[in-house]
């Protein structure tokens, strides 16, 4: 894994240095500002039984970002991801994938194109991470295909990527936490899909597994999957974001690369925390210094 | 593979079982009778001992299967169809077939048939709050079966003496009855319950998961849940309905299974290879362990109180 104290070269790349981004020349997919979203919510009113979280939301997720939704606690992130996964079906308005409405996509197809790092998943007593990842090709699977070459390529190639080749006969109840959560990951890697949701991949994890982590993704994402997390972390967040998508109270505030849309004046409007935001030492991304000192 | 010798194990078990009785025979002898000898031996291999061999191994099987499939839907040892209160909820049906007069063998069926699903029922819509969770499901199924043995209790006690005498025979639960006809339209169903079950198998490993997991992957989660709960508690109602309640089988067999056979999560054919063993061991105890042959759901009561109160003693040290 890499050193996560010194980053460099091989973090973000896709995040310019020096603060400002020109516009259009954002790298790591689409250039042309119009093509087709690769997940959109359309005046989605999103909600749990009566509890309404978003009322009319709107967001997109550009094809071949890192995208990264922030917001203070219950703003609605994980609820938009949610919506953007297909646990949550919008009252009213749409949620798009290509363009085409998520509720007609059937299932397994819409689960080969979007996969999903859940917040929390159970692992069944027992089992080695191996046979929890192969797990995820539940969607490439039809109730009398067997397990085929490309099943077992897909579940080699996630363990490698999650450097997990070593584990792979270890039962999960062994592993530690940070280990864990890359079998989860993993998992997700093994469904093969050109869309990756991860919901907060990095709580509880401590700031060496967390950098360890993020840097898969960013791998990840340079290799052409389109990344959508929810972080709290805005320096990893500015580090790590092509896109951001800022909300507040059920709503999208602000979007747009991190070094426009991070400024002192949101981020003290929306966590409601005075601030300071200077260039990070390290990459030259946004940095918010809090004022307060307790 | 541990399945295969558990399968292997049942099958020589079986041979054994058919050459005991007042009449024994070598397994030679009942392989012989089996295979197209004739002859009394053969008379008392096919015609007397065979179909109760057989409900054994294929009843045991169903209750197997079904407690796995309760045990991986509720992620829970206890999550099992006699616990939550199906079983109960069957005798009560039966009960009152019998109490109201109506007694005979299809009757008393379907009255068992009736009460155990109307119990599955109200336990399931008592247990939802957007979607069935495991522990819910088991403390909901624990309270209705206390309520239902109350109920059960009071029936027998307003009954006739040899009305209730006949009610608590059928409520022990035995295999003493069961000859060809009896086992044939059971194990029929059962046959293709299985089949049904066994598409779900792999839908049923990704609900392990958790709920958010399995539906990223395309699962429609709650319509397989309750697909899966209909066809367990069939499968339980089938056997229950054919034989009375046999207790603690769909308990013990899933969790043994899992200690044989070293899977991840509950292993549904080696609960059901289990179930099938288990509930043919439990009535070969019952007809010639004792002096005087006793229902086997005595027998299994008393191998499965052993067992859950070690199941119990084992929770509570793991989670002190």
């Amino acid at each position: 894994m890499t050193d996560p104290v010194t980053p460099d070269p091989l973090v973000p790349g896709p995040v310019p240095r020096g603060g400002a981004t020109p516009a259009g020349a954002r790298p790591g997919g689409a250039t042309r500002a119009d093509a087709t979203p690769r997940l959109a919510a359309r005046a989605a009113h999103l909600a749990y039984d009566r509890r309404t979280v978003s009322a009319s939301i709107d967001a997109e997720v550009r094809d071949g970002s890192f995208t990264v939704i922030v917001g203070p606690n219950a703003c609605g992130k994980s609820t938009l991801l949610r919506a953007f996964s297909r646990l949550l079906a919008p009252r009213s308005g749409a949620v798009l994938l290509d363009g085409r409405d998520l509720a007609r996509v059937p299932a397994k197809e819409a689960a080969r194109t979007v996969g999903l790092l859940p917040q929390s998943s159970t692992a069944p007593e027992g089992i080695t991470v191996g046979e929890l990842v192969s797990r995820g090709r539940y969607p490439h699977q039809g109730m009398f295909r067997q397990w085929s070459d490309a099943d077992r390529a897909a579940v080699a190639t996630a363990l490698a990527e999650t450097d997990l080749v070593d584990l792979a006969e270890v039962p999960v109840d062994e592993l530690s936490g940070g280990q864990r959560q890359r079998v989860w990951v993993a998992m997700a890697l093994a469904q093969q899909t050109s869309v990756l949701l991860l919901d907060e991949p990095t709580t509880y994890l401590d700031m060496a597994h967390q950098y360890d982590l993020l840097d898969l993704f960013a791998r990840l994402h340079e290799q052409g999957t389109t990344v959508v997390a929810v972080l709290h972390d805005l320096a990893q967040a500015a580090r790590y974001a092509t896109d951001l998508i800022v909300m507040s109270d059920g709503e999208v505030v602000a979007t747009g690369a991190p070094a426009d849309v991070l400024t002192a004046e949101l981020v003290e409007d929306v966590f409601d925390l005075p601030c300071l935001v200077v260039p990070d030492p390290v990459t030259g991304t946004p940095l918010v210094v809090p004022r307060r000192r307790r | 593979m541990a399945t295969a010798s558990l399968a292997i194990v049942a099958l020589v078990v079986a041979v054994l079982a058919l050459g005991l009785g007042d009449y024994p025979l070598s397994p030679p002898e009942v392989l012989h009778a089996l295979l197209g000898g004739d002859g009394f031996a053969s008379t008392i291999v096919l015609q007397w001992r065979l179909p109760r061999v057989l409900a054994a191994l294929v009843f045991g099987a169903a209750l197997g299967a079904s407690g796995a499939v309760f045990q991986s839907l509720t992620r829970n040892p206890l999550g099992s169809p006699d616990v939550i209160g199906f079983s109960t909820g069957a005798y009560t049906g039966a009960i009152v077939v019998i109490v109201s007069g109506a007694a005979s063998a299809v009757g008393t069926a379907l009255g068992a048939l009736v009460g155990g699903l109307a119990t599955a029922l109200v336990v399931y819509l008592l247990a939802w709050r957007k979607g069935v969770h495991g522990l819910r499901l088991i403390i909901v199924g624990i309270a209705v079966t206390a309520l239902l043995h109350s109920v059960n209790s009071w029936l027998l006690l307003r009954a006739q003496a040899e009305v209730a005498l006949s009610a608590s025979f059928w409520g022990a639960g035995s295999l003493a009855l069961v000859g060809w006809s009896e086992l044939l339209p059971g194990a029929a169903l059962i046959a293709v319950l299985a089949v049904l079950v066994a598409g779900l198998a792999r839908p049923l490993r990704q609900l392990e998961l958790g709920d958010d997991a399995a539906r990223a992957h395309g699962l429609r989660a709650e319509g397989t849940r309750l697909a899966l709960v209909v066809l367990a508690v069939a499968l339980t109602a089938v056997v229950t309905a054919s034989t009375g309640p046999i207790i603690f089988v769909a308990l013990a067999a899933p969790q043994l299974a899992r200690r044989v056979v070293r899977s991840a999560g509950v292993p549904l054919l080696g609960a059901a290879l289990v179930g099938g063993l288990l509930l043919l061991v439990a009535d070969v105890v019952a007809q010639h362990v004792t002096t005087t042959p006793v229902p086997v759901g005595l027998v299994t009561l008393v191998i499965g109180g052993a067992y859950l109160i070690s199941l119990l003693v084992a929770e509570s040290r793991r989670t002190r």
